[in-house]
C-alpha cells in the first residue's frame, strides 16, 4: 500500500498527529479537561467553515477559534473550564454557527463531512509540514510548562502556596490543547478528535502509574490505533477515522478489563476502603 | 527570639468580609499551636495569609521577622483535603515530585538526591510503601500521610497543617497527631494544627489558637477554651464542661464542635 503517495502522506500525518494527540492527551486526562477538549474541537468547526466564508484554510479558522476559545477558557478557569453545563452550551452554540456559516457558504458544504470527520487521505506535503510545525510547537510549550502544569494539577493548593501561576498555567494549557485539537481535526475530524486525543491517554492511565511511562504509552498507543486504522481502512475499505475510532475504543475497553496495575505490594483486590 | 508568626494588631479580609479584626498574638518558635474555632471562622484564611497568599489588609503579619512572600521554603504547607480527589493513578513518589520544584519551567525530573529526600521523608512518617502506589488506591489515611511527608520536604521551619484530621477514623487521627508531633519536635518545626476537635488534640499542643467572631486568642488551653471567652468568639453563650480529661464546648446543650462536623446546623434545643 506505500506505493501510493497519498498512503505515504496518511501515514505521516497521522503519526504525527497521534503522537502529539496522545501526549497532550495525557495531560488532559489527567486535569478531567476532556470536555473542554471536546468543546473546543466543535468551536473549531464554526472557526473552520467560518474561514470557508472568507477564503481561508479551513485549518487557520480552525487554530484561530480554537486558540481563542482556549484561552478565553483557560483565563476564566475557576468559573467555567469545569463547569459542563456552561461548555456544554458554549459547544452546541459553536456547532450552530459552523452550521450557519455553512448555509452562507454552500460550494463549502462538500467538506463539511472533511471537517466533521477527517480525511486523512486527502493530505498533501504542505499539510504533513503544517502539521509537523504545529506539534513541535505543541511539545516544546509543553515541555516549557510541564512542571509547573502537573503540579497545578495535582495539588492546586500547595502550588499557588509556592508561587506558580496558576492562571497562566491553565491558560497557556488550553492554547496548547487548542493547537493539538486543531491538528488533530486535520486527521480523524473534529467529532473525532477524542479518538486519538482521549482514548489512548485514558487506556494509558489504567495500565502505568509512573508519569513517564504513561505519556509513552499512550503515544504508542495512540501511534499503533492510527496507523492500524490506515491499514484497516485500505484492506476494508471503511472509512479511516471509524477504523481509528474502533481501535481506540478497543484499546480502551480492552485496558479497562486488565486488572489495574498497583506496583506496590499486592492488595486484595479493588480497595476502596477509604475512611468515611 | 524572633516570634516564627508574630500578627500585630492585623485585620484580613477577603472578598469584602472581614475574617480577623485587630489580631494581635505571637507563636514562639517550636511550638504546637493547635488552630480552633468555628467553621468559616478563617483558620484556612489565616494560614494563606501566613504563606504569603493574602496579605492583611491592616496591621502585620511576620514570618520570622519577615514579611511572608509566596514560595518560602521555609514554610511546609498541607492544604485541607479537597473533598473531590480526581482518581488519579499517580504513583506516591511522582505525586511529591511533582511538588518538589514544580514551580520551576522545564520538564519535571528527579535528581537521586531529591529521590532520596522524598523516601526519607516517607520513612520519617512511616509510609515508606507509598512511594510506589497510586494514589488512587490510597486509603484517606495513607493520602494525609503522603502530603505530610510532602509538607515536611525541604526541611521547613515552620509547617500548616490545614485540618489533616479531617477524613481520617479516630485511631488514624491519632497516629497522625502521634506523627506530627514526633517529627516535629526532632526536628525543632514549629506547628500550626487547625482542627475541628480540641480533644484529639490536648495531648500534643503546647498552646492553642482560637479563632472566631473576627478575633484570635492565643494561649494555653486552660486561659482559652473558658465559658469567657468562647462565648466572645463564637458570639453565643457557650459552656465548657470537662469532664474526665476531655473538653466539651457546649452551646444550648450541643456540643459544638460536633455538631459544627454537619453542613447545616441548626441548633435544634
Amino acid at each position: 500500500m506505500f506505493q501510493y503517495e497519498f498512503m505515504t502522506n496518511a501515514f505521516a500525518a497521522a503519526g504525527i498527529v497521534a503522537v502529539v494527540s496522545g501526549i497532550v492527551g495525557y495531560f488532559l486526562v489527567m486535569r478531567g479537561q476532556t470536555f473542554a477538549g471536546h468543546a473546543l474541537s466543535h468551536i473549531g468547526f464554526a472557526g473552520a467553515t467560518g474561514a470557508g466564508l472568507i477564503g481561508l484554510a479551513p485549518l487557520w479558522g480552525l487554530l484561530g477559534f480554537t486558540l481563542a476559545a482556549g484561552i478565553v477558557m483557560g483565563a476564566l478557569s475557576d468559573r467555567i473550564s469545569n463547569r459542563d453545563v456552561a461548555i456544554g452550551v458554549v459547544l452546541a452554540l459553536a456547532l450552530g454557527f459552523g452550521l450557519l456559516f455553512l448555509h452562507y457558504y454552500t460550494s463549502f458544504a462538500t467538506q463539511a463531512t472533511a471537517l466533521l470527520f477527517g480525511n486523512v487521505l486527502a493530505v498533501d506535503h504542505g499539510m504533513i509540514a503544517t502539521l509537523a510545525a504545529l506539534g513541535v510547537v505543541t511539545l516544546v510549550a509543553l515541555a516549557v510548562i510541564m512542571r509547573p502544569l502537573i503540579f497545578a494539577t495535582l495539588q492546586p493548593e500547595l502550588a499557588e502556596a509556592k508561587g506558580v501561576p496558576m492562571r497562566f498555567i491553565s491558560t497557556a494549557f488550553l492554547a496548547i490543547v487548542a493547537v493539538a485539537v486543531s491538528a488533530c481535526a486535520q486527521i480523524v475530524g473534529v467529532l473525532l478528535v477524542f479518538t486519538l486525543m482521549v482514548g489512548p491517554a485514558a487506556a494509558a492511565q489504567r495500565v502505568t502509574t509512573g508519569l513517564w511511562s504513561g505519556l509513552i504509552v499512550s503515544a504508542l498507543l495512540a501511534l499503533a490505533e492510527a496507523w492500524l486504522g490506515i491499514t484497516m481502512a485500505y484492506y476494508t475499505d471503511w472509512p479511516v477515522s471509524f477504523c481509528i475510532a474502533l481501535l481506540s475504543a478497543l484499546a480502551y475497553f480492552v485496558c479497562l478489563a486488565l486488572p489495574a496495575k498497583t506496583n506496590g505490594p499486592a492488595e486484595a483486590g479493588p480497595s476502596h476502603h477509604h475512611a468515611h | 527570639m524572633t516570634a516564627v508568626v508574630a500578627l500585630d494588631h492585623t485585620t484580613i479580609k477577603i472578598g469584602g468580609r472581614t475574617v480577623l479584626t485587630d489580631a494581635s498574638f505571637a507563636v514562639e518558635p517550636g511550638e504546637f499551636i493547635g488552630v480552633l474555632g468555628p467553621n468559616g471562622a478563617g483558620k484556612t484564611t489565616l494560614m494563606r495569609s501566613i504563606l504569603g497568599l493574602l496579605p492583611p489588609s491592616g496591621g502585620s503579619i511576620k514570618v520570622f521577622g519577615r514579611t511572608p512572600e509566596c514560595g518560602d521554603r521555609s514554610i511546609g504547607y498541607l492544604p485541607q483535603l479537597r473533598t473531590v480527589l480526581p482518581d488519579l493513578r499517580v504513583r506516591g513518589l511522582d505525586f511529591i515530585g511533582a511538588s518538589l520544584h514544580g514551580e520551576r519551567w522545564g520538564v519535571p525530573r528527579l535528581s537521586h538526591q531529591d529521590r532520596h529526600m522524598i523516601e526519607d521523608t516517607l520513612d520519617a512518617v512511616g509510609a515508606h510503601e507509598l512511594a510506589t502506589r497510586p494514589l488512587s488506591q490510597m486509603s484517606g489515611g495513607e493520602r494525609q500521610r503522603l502530603l505530610l511527608a510532602q509538607a515536611l520536604i525541604g526541611n521547613p521551619k515552620l509547617l500548616l497543617l490545614d485540618e489533616p484530621l479531617i477524613s481520617l477514623d479516630a485511631r488514624h487521627q491519632e497516629v497522625a497527631i502521634n506523627v506530627v508531633k514526633k517529627v516535629c519536635r526532632d526536628r525543632g518545626i514549629t506547628v500550626l494544627f487547625s482542627a475541628h476537635e480540641l480533644n484529639q488534640l490536648l495531648g500534643a499542643i503546647d498552646r492553642v489558637l482560637y479563632l472566631g467572631n473576627g478575633q484570635a486568642v492565643l494561649g494555653s488551653v486552660d486561659e482559652v477554651v473558658t465559658a469567657p471567652v468562647l462565648s466572645r468568639l463564637y458570639g453565643a453563650e457557650i459552656e465548657v464542661v470537662r469532664a474526665s480529661g476531655h473538653i466539651f464546648v457546649m452551646s444550648h446543650g450541643s456540643d459544638v464542635e460536633r455538631t459544627d462536623h454537619g453542613h447545616d446546623h441548626g441548633h435544634q434545643h
